[in-house]
């Protein structure tokens, strides 16, 4: 079996964390979609380091990860302020900003 | 002794800026100072005249280079004198009748609230007209033609309250800018050539200049005098300005302003010479003046503007006079000094006529005033037979030596300049006599009339300080010819314009010119005797004319031209670019606004506000960018 | 074993037969898992198929000579980030947002089109160009142990990359602190006297009962029970949604010893 099954599977995977984004409402859900499609991201970098035959790539997954716990850190605290102010999780009630 | 030499502007100058800067407590005595300045001024013009008297006459031109006063590049111009019989000449014409116009107006002016700002500007005046002949390049010399531009466009409009006197300052300004455009490019055009503004260099190098350019150069340099010195095209502001006060009208436009184009062709004399076609249109532009000069002067009733049409013919001889050539330059100038002489007389005594009769100008109202103001009478009377050229007084010898020389002329030239010179003279005898009988004998009509303001007429002789000015140029107007070529004019001026030639041939034998130019004159006078002496003047002015009159009195329709050649095209064309700008090119901008802010309009009804729309939106673009990637990759 | 097997396969660039039977079944229950996490209604269920998901990742980063990043994705990702999701569920409870009515129109047909479109190419494109090039492995590299080459190279070519994740990962602690705290307005503090008038005056005198007392349940989800058996809501917080509790059994008649109201309301019946 080739490699790039893997690809494959990162592809799935990011699509369907990228179509979870735009149906689902819940703002934590959207995270983890958000998650998801990072996690692909991932399997692809560690795919390719593997083809390529360099650590490089595992050290850009790792980055990948920091930077991911980062944001889910920053992004869950903004969700909880938007939560205590306006009672909602929901991503369409926070469209303050338009026309 | 040259040293002295900045003084003579920087008097006036200072006199100009102490009127203006001392403020109200000037009032009682910045007139004098006014007067001071400029009598100073003459002092130093006369101890300078008479040391360059007493060189030899190769050493009379002298420069004296105050400092470096614009150094851009290549173009180095100094703010510098040239000290030569032509300048000095002219700086004693105008500090010399200057000073004595400046006397009168302490007089004239003295009921005016206005008679410190108008000693500043008479200062101001000189100050820029000495600039204009003292200076030693071109740069110098448009600074004071500016300057003189300035000062009489605040001088004419100096009775801010009537607007026919702000509309006359506003058209000499306009129309002496067209003659200014003129002198600037012609002077861009020395320099593009030459790469110098100073006269010396530039009278030195002149020969190098291709022989269309010199003519370019020569015809620009004549549009500047058109302007200033009311020739035509450009005539129809000067009888417009003698909305100011009459010491201006006699100082400004009449006997120096008015002749700085006289001065420009002559000082410009090295490129004239190189051009026979410049000079004939010169001579053509100065017989056209002095011909419409002569016959509009024969239609009005306001004694200024007869006067100043007056001004107009004459300035036409000097123009007629130094578009001759070598043969002329000296004669023009000539006939500018006893012009300045007994035009400024001529002026003066206006005024004092307009003094005794309550501001009137309409002659139609004066009469038989030669027995109230004597004094005024015998000088005008004098300053009269000056201007007509009666035998012996200065006008017979500086007109007829210019009318000798357009016979001299060859072929057809002689002919229609001499001719038309003649002409001339016999009109202004006629016009002048007209003046005379209309103003100083028969009738006293003001008896039953009464004056503008409501009042009768009182006419009185006018004050001493009036008068004195009047006798000195009377007694000028009689002598200043004969005196002027007995001590030998032509000698004096010729280092700076060259030697006078003497023509011999031409259309008529000389000795035969004279004669004729006194038979003219006399018929005129014959004919104004016996169409105006000799029949009851009508105090209204008749309206059933012949068409010449009535053209005359419409200034033979300059106006009109101007109005219907330049102003109305202008009026349309603005008309136009208002109506291009309004719609097309605002149009433009406000319909490009008004596009984007409705497209903006609809578009930003894309920006829901929903989070989601615009991660579709994004998802749409990455399958676009994709796409386009592997189609590149794969197609 | 089989584990070992497929390392050691790894290491060459291709696969071998157990990591592809390892394949076979992880993915598909990876990529199943993730549907299901986007279809689950409950949000608490999303979280746990995802943790399924990274789970599965985790088993082939590591069957792809990458254990350290298989066991960073077990402890940080499914221990923490997933464990600060649930968290977060909770402290925010259910609301609106997990209604099944779509309210922007087209979007969820929109969402799956663009979706299958985006996969198809994805595919597409790596199937074309992928699968021509041959696989080098890390057989070389991972000579001293795949953690040994990461961390050379973590502290040798990545470091500044690597100092700078540490001052993010400063700045997003203190971001979250700053956002998560909840600012008190002031309140006017109370002397002794005007705190023992409101209560007086105020609507309840007594303490709030604490949760579960008498209950059948120590959650703090389940209301107490007042001594009679009744259910005392305001026993419960606010933000937690309270459960359906069934009604206590009568008590013995000997509790009615214990308070004199009871007798009363049976009085009054």
């Amino acid at each position: 079996m080739s490699p790039t099954n893997y690809l494959l599977l990162s592809g799935l995977l990011f699509t369907v964390g990228a179509v979870g984004v735009l149906v689902r409402r819940n703002a934590i859900v959207v995270f983890m979609c958000i998650e998801l499609m990072l996690n692909a991201v991932n399997l692809s970098l560690v795919t390719f380091a593997r083809i390529n035959g360099t650590l490089d790539g595992q050290v850009m997954a790792f980055f990948v990860m920091v930077v991911a716990a980062a944001e889910v850190v920053v992004g869950l605290a903004i969700i909880m302020s938007i939560f205590r102010t306006r009672r909602s999780s929901s991503v369409d009630d926070a469209n303050l900003l338009k026309y | 002794m040259t040293a002295l030499a900045p003084l003579l502007f920087v008097l006036p100058a200072l006199g100009a800026l102490a009127n203006l800067l001392a403020g109200r407590r000037a009032n009682a005595w910045g007139h004098w100072v006014g007067v001071a300045a400029v009598v100073a001024s003459f002092v130093v013009g006369l101890l300078l005249f008479f040391e360059t008297l007493g060189l030899e006459p190769e050493q009379r031109s002298r420069e004296v280079s105050l400092f470096s006063w614009i150094s851009s590049g290549t173009l180095d111009v100094d703010f510098g004198i040239r000290l030569d019989p032509l300048s000095l000449t002219f700086v004693l014409l105008i500090t010399g009748v200057g000073s004595l116009i400046h006397l009168y107006s302490v007089g004239y002016m003295s009921h005016d609230p206005g008679r410190r700002r108008f000693f500043a500007q008479l200062n101001l005046f000189v100050a820029a007209m000495l600039i204009l002949v003292l200076g030693n390049n071109f740069v110098m010399l448009y600074l004071g033609w500016e300057g003189v531009g300035l000062a009489s466009y605040l001088l004419i409009g100096f009775y801010q309250d009537r607007p026919s006197a702000a509309t006359a300052a506003k058209k000499a300004f306009l129309m002496n800018r067209v003659g200014d455009v003129g002198l600037a490019i012609a002077i861009f055009l020395l320099w593009l050539e030459l790469g110098t503004l100073q006269y010396t260099e530039v009278f030195a190098r002149i020969g190098e200049v291709p022989s269309g350019t010199v003519l370019a150069i020569t015809i620009l340099l004549l549009l500047g005098a058109c302007g200033k010195s009311g020739q035509f095209p450009l005539q129809s502001w000067l009888p417009d300005a003698m909305e100011g006060p009459t010491p201006v009208s006699a100082l400004i436009h009449a006997a120096t302003m008015v002749t700085a184009g006289v001065y420009l062709i002559a000082r410009t004399n090295p490129i004239y010479n190189l051009t026979e076609t410049g000079r004939l249109v010169v001579a053509l532009v100065g017989v056209v003046t002095l011909l419409i000069g002569a016959i509009i002067g024969c239609a009005y009733d306001d004694i200024k503007k007869v006067l100043a049409y007056s001004t107009v013919s004459q300035i036409g001889y000097m123009i007629l006079a130094v578009g001759l050539g070598p043969a002329g330059y000296a004669l023009g100038i000539f006939h500018l000094l006893t012009h300045g002489f007994f035009k400024a007389g001529l002026f003066l005594g206006a005024g004092s006529v307009m003094h005794a009769m309550n501001d009137d100008v309409n002659m139609r109202h004066f009469g038989g005033l030669g027995r109230r103001m004597p004094i005024t009478f015998v000088t005008f009377g004098l300053g009269y037979l000056a201007l007509i050229g009666f035998p012996f007084l200065s006008g017979y010898f500086s007109k007829d030596a210019i009318i000798e020389a357009a016979f001299a002329q060859e072929g057809w030239q002689g002919w229609v300049f001499g001719g038309a010179a003649t002409l001339a003279a016999g009109l202004t005898a006629f016009y002048m006599t007209r003046l005379m009988i209309m103003t100083f004998f028969g009738k006293e009509r003001w008896k039953e009339l009464k004056a503008p303001d409501g009042q009768d007429y009182h006419p009185h002789e006018s004050p001493t300080t009036m008068t004195v000015p009047m006798i000195v140029l009377a007694v000028g107007s009689v002598f200043g010819g004969f005196t002027l070529s007995a001590i030998g004019l032509y000698e004096w001026l010729a280092p700076s314009l060259g030697e006078l030639q003497e023509l011999e041939g031409g259309a008529l034998p000389h000795a035969l010119v004279p004669w004729l130019v006194v038979l003219f004159s006399a018929l005129g006078v014959l004919v104004a005797y016996l169409l105006v002496g000799r029949r009851p003047t009508p105090v209204e002015r008749p309206e059933r004319v012949s068409l010449p009159v009535q053209a005359a009195r419409r200034d033979l329709y300059a106006d009109a031209v101007n109005e219907t050649l330049i102003e109305r095209p202008g009026i349309w064309l603005t008309r136009a670019l208002v109506f291009v700008d309004n719609r097309g090119v605002d149009g433009l901008v406000n319909g490009v606004a008004a596009g984007l802010g409705g497209s903006s309009g609809r578009l930003r009804r894309l920006q829901t506000g929903f989070v989601r729309s615009y991660a579709l939106s994004m998802l749409g673009g990455s399958v676009f960018v994709v796409a386009a990637l592997l189609a590149v990759r794969f197609a | 074993m089989i584990l070992a097997q497929v390392v050691s396969d790894a290491t060459a660039g291709d696969t071998g037969v157990g990591e592809a039977i390892v394949f076979w079944i992880l993915g598909p229950v990876a990529l199943a898992a993730a549907v299901a996490m986007i279809f689950a209604r409950n949000a608490v269920h999303s979280a746990l198929f995802l943790v399924m998901t990274m789970l599965s990742l985790a088993v082939l980063y590591m069957m792809q000579q990458a254990p350290f990043l298989g066991f960073v994705q077990i402890i940080v990702y499914t221990g923490a980030v997933m464990m600060l999701f649930l968290f977060v569920l909770m402290l925010v409870g259910r609301d609106s947002s997990d209604s099944v009515v779509e309210v922007l129109r087209g979007q969820r047909v929109a969402g799956a089109l663009l979706g299958l479109a985006f996969a198809l190419l994805l595919v597409a494109g790596v199937g074309r160009t992928m699968f021509a090039v041959p696989s080098v492995g890390l057989g070389n590299n991972a000579a001293n142990g795949n953690l040994t080459g990461i961390g050379r190279l973590i502290f040798t070519d990545y470091l500044l990359p690597f100092e700078l994740t540490s001052a993010l990962l400063i700045t997003a602690a203190l971001g979250a602190m700053v956002l998560a705290f909840a600012q008190k307005k002031p309140k006017a503090k109370l002397g002794q006297r005007a705190a023992v008038v409101a209560r007086l005056r105020g609507d309840r005198i007594s303490p709030l009962p604490g949760p579960g007392v008498y209950a059948t349940a120590n959650s703090v989800a389940v209301p107490a029970l007042l001594p009679d058996g009744s259910v005392a809501p305001e026993s419960l917080s606010e933000i937690i949604e309270g459960h359906e509790v069934d009604e206590a059994p009568r008590p013995p008649s000997d509790a009615h010893s214990l308070t004199g109201r009871r007798r009363e309301l049976e009085a009054g019946e």
